[in-house]
């Protein structure tokens, strides 16, 4: 699995260009992957009728909401490539929340950007300090750390935003004073909006299609924006220069890439700074959907970022696909509960496509498992009209739970991912 | 080496961790312009009367319950390398079905309290089971579902509570379950107080504290007296000498998680039993978490998780005096999230000072140094540290 890469690159036999375009085999199969997805997406929507499911106000907020956990799994991606495991993301995201409500209530939009940015970065530097000089356990260092985030942001807040009449607290800050910009696809999505009109008429494919392309081209913010390109561009920074190959070699085998002379100690420094840096714009994200700074704004989105980068297997295009399932989960979630039901029917769909595939060859109980379950869900579609707010709000959560359950065994960590390296102990 | 030295060493590093811990706490304080040594003097005082200071002290008592049985149940997974931060969503389900059978039924006194503690410690265990099955048969890392199952366990406890659960009546401000009758309730233990001569206080002493002790003995016999204690180390300190020795690594998953969920149900049991009586909305959270900073603290042994307990009971009583003496509250906080990343820093100086000791002596005998012990020491992950015994 690798992402489609359309730009030159000096291999010595060059692919033919449909190829090219394509991908590699494991892209190919992505795509075919997407495009059954969406024609099931669409027949489940005729079927139970609700459009809500590819409607473009759905696909925008799932969009708003992917974007965060695009920036937290790209920071986990860099930590975790380094080798260090980073559950702290959380933590870092939290104090990116913080820094970008501080930052921009007094400065402005341009200035929360950088906020979120500085303080994620120095909840990073934390936890390369206690994981890499002094060795602690990753996964202890970064518990701590999201404990702590939590008590200094509290802390911050209670010194800083107490005793004030604008609005802020102990658990807010006062409102951005500027706004960031945020685009429209023109004729479109914007002023004629021709793929609105296209999205009314619910035909099968088509609509679903022109929701899915309206919703993604509709008031994007700026750091949507950047979230989406830094997917390739994170690629070609790991995969495709000596700075990421020796990154990426300190997650691999850090003894050998210290013998060849890849300042493993530094590496690892820079790889989970970056993270946290990250971890901190996907928290400014954040503030700015609210325009504000609160208590609990990240809800365990950081991860949940996590969870998308191991769904993925640790490759860019893997944690973009899991963000979005989330992302998509979420925004269901948020825009139409009525419509998380016709999930069932989704899953319903898929599972017997499992059992289907696991009679095949041979493993019956598999089977027979995945076919209970889609007997189930399509018991469940067939008697819930809305599910209750707390069922709700857990969904995308589930679905992650469900689909880590059914891939987890052919992911491939980065193999010293997680172990402690000192130098010379190995 | 000698019992004051060995009790020496093995307090160095938590002391260490603490004293660094405030001096950060205080260097925090004093950068944004908050008087370190005022908050200083707002915790250690308990009150002026005797009857105050004893309040405190019960107050002080009845948080480090809770806190002494999370750290219990996380320091059982560390023993065996697994990391259960899901203890937070574990004790959360088997507080509320433990809330809800325990109003359903009437029983004679000790047999009600006794259903509802089987009952807490059941549910316990089958929400931490899901995440032994899910290892076990699909490899699914048990960080990552643990942390998930949390939070559909407070999705689901909400529903719950607001739906089928629901004792409390429509439009009252905090929804609830049914109360649990007199026979289900654990009195008070103030009569310990007179029976010392001390002032009998307001607040009653919660009857919780026998059983969680019985619990933290049993932990400890299990693990350091016990076949299946000896495997289950033996798993944390190597997992593959381990299974080269015929232990199945995947059946001590399971019931390492079992276990370690069933303690994990008793958590909300103080606060349910001896107060509450039954799951609000309002029911104390957060005990899952402040379990791992417990356990780390207290090394994995039931005695230093008592004792690191009862410290964060005392972090965490002073939150209330701050708030009135308008200092920030969430210095606690700060303090205890310093007090691990320093606790694990000290632990990891430690090792490694003494790993050093131990090849300079080796060395100055003239014997190499026993292959099997340097890799042991340095390969062990830090969580799966022995403690005292």
């Amino acid at each position: 699995m690798s992402t489609a890469v359309t730009t030159g690159t000096a291999a010595p036999q060059r692919p033919p260009l449909v190829r090219r375009l394509l991908g590699a085999r494991g892209v190919q199969r992505l795509w075919l992957a997407a495009a059954v997805l969406f024609v099931l997406l669409s027949l489940v929507r005729v079927v139970s009728g609700q459009d809500a499911l590819t409607s473009s106000s759905v696909m925008t907020a799932a969009l708003l909401l992917t974007s965060p956990l695009l920036f937290v799994a790209l920071g986990g991606l860099f930590a975790e490539r380094a080798g260090v495991v980073n559950i702290g993301l959380e933590g870092m995201m939290i104090l990116g929340t913080w820094g970008a409500g501080y930052a921009g209530y007094q400065w402005g939009w341009a200035a929360a950007i950088v906020g979120g940015l500085v303080m994620g970065a120095l909840g990073g530097l934390l936890h390369a300090v206690a994981t890499v000089t002094f060795g602690v356990d990753h996964t202890i260092s970064g518990v701590a750390i999201n404990i702590l985030a939590a008590g200094v942001v509290r802390f911050l807040s209670e010194s800083l935003y107490t005793g004030r009449d604008d609005g802020a607290g102990i658990t807010q800050s006062p409102s951005l004073s500027s706004k960031p910009p945020s685009f429209s696809l023109p004729v479109l999505s914007d002023g004629p909006d021709l793929l609105g009109k296209l999205e009314g008429h619910h035909w099968f494919l088509v609509s679903d299609l022109a929701g899915i392309v309206r919703g993604f081209t509709t008031d994007v913010g700026i750091l949507t924006i950047v979230a989406v390109l830094l997917v390739p561009a994170v690629y070609l920074l790991l995969w495709r220069t000596a700075f990421g190959l020796r990154l990426r070699s300190c997650g691999e085998n850090p003894a050998a890439a210290d013998s060849l002379g890849v300042p493993v100690y530094r590496m690892k420094y820079i790889a989970v700074v970056l993270s946290g840096a990250l971890a901190g714009l996907g928290g400014v994200v954040l503030v700015f959907v609210a325009n504000i700074y609160r208590e609990g704004q990240t809800n365990g989105r950081g991860y949940i970022g996590l969870a998308a980068l191991i769904f993925g297997n640790w490759r860019p295009g893997g944690l973009t696909g899991g963000a979005l399932l989330f992302g998509f989960a979420d925004g269901l979630q948020l825009r139409s509960r009525s419509a998380v039901v016709a999930l069932l029917l989704l899953v319903a769909v898929i599972l017997v496509v499992v059992a289907i595939v696991q009679f095949v060859r041979r493993r019956v109980l598999q089977g027979a498992l995945a076919a209970v379950f889609a007997v189930l869900s399509l018991v469940g579609y067939l008697t819930i009209d809305e599910l209750p707010t707390g069922i709700v709000s857990f969904t995308p959560h589930l679905v992650t739970l469900l689909v880590l359950s059914l891939a987890s065994q052919r992911l491939r960590p980065p193999k010293a991912d997680g172990l402690v390296y000192r130098r010379g102990e190995h | 080496m000698t019992l004051v030295r060995r009790i020496g060493t093995v307090l160095l590093a938590p002391a260490l961790a603490l004293l660094i811990a405030v001096v950060i706490s205080a260097v925090v304080m004093a950068l944004l312009g908050v008087d370190p040594l005022q908050v200083l003097k707002v915790m250690v005082d308990l009150g002026d009367t005797p009857s105050q200071q004893i309040t405190a002290v019960v107050a002080i008592l009845n948080r480090s319950l809770p806190l002494f049985l999370a750290g219990l149940a996380v320091a059982i997974g560390f023993r065996m390398g697994l990391f259960n931060i899901g203890v937070e969503g574990q004790y959360r389900m088997a507080t509320i079905m433990a809330a809800t059978i325990g109003a359903a039924v009437t029983l004679p006194g000790p047999l009600h309290v006794l259903l509802i503690i089987v009952v807490a410690m059941a549910v316990g265990a089958i929400w931490a089971g899901i995440v032994a099955v899910l290892k076990v048969t699909r490899g699914v890392s048990e960080v990552i579902s643990s942390i998930m199952l949390n939070t559909i366990a407070l999705g689901l406890a909400s529903y719950l509570l607001t739906g089928p659960f629901r004792g409390s009546p429509d439009g009252a401000s905090i929804v609830s379950t049914a109360e649990i009758g007199e026979s289900g309730r654990l009195g008070g233990l103030n009569g310990v107080f007179d029976l010392l001569g001390l002032a009998n206080p307001p607040r009653q002493l919660y009857g919780f504290l026998p059983i969680a002790v019985l619990a933290g003995i049993v932990v400890w016999v299990l693990l350091q007296r016990t076949r299946f204690g000896f495997d289950l180390r033996a798993t944390g300190l190597s997992p593959s000498a381990a299974s080269a020795s015929g232990v199945d690594a995947r059946r001590m998953v399971v019931k390492a998680m079992l276990l370690s969920g069933a303690i994990a149900g008793l958590v909300g049991l103080p606060d349910l039993l001896g107060r509450t009586y039954e799951y609000n909305s309002d029911f104390t959270s957060g005990l899952g978490f402040l379990g791992i900073a417990v356990a780390l603290l207290g090394r994995n042994n039931p005695g230093g998780i008592a004792l690191a307990a009862v410290l964060y009971a005392f972090l965490d009583r002073a939150s209330v005096p701050l708030q009135a003496a308008s200092l920030p509250s969430s210095v606690v906080t700060i303090i205890q999230g310093t007090i691990v990343l320093a606790v694990v820093v000290a632990n990891e100086i430690a090792r490694r000072v003494s790993r050093r000791a131990a090849e300079r002596s080796s060395r100055q005998s003239g014997g190499p140094v026993p292959e099997g012990f340097v890799t042991a020491t340095a390969h062990s992950p830090a969580i799966a540290s022995e403690g005292t015994s």
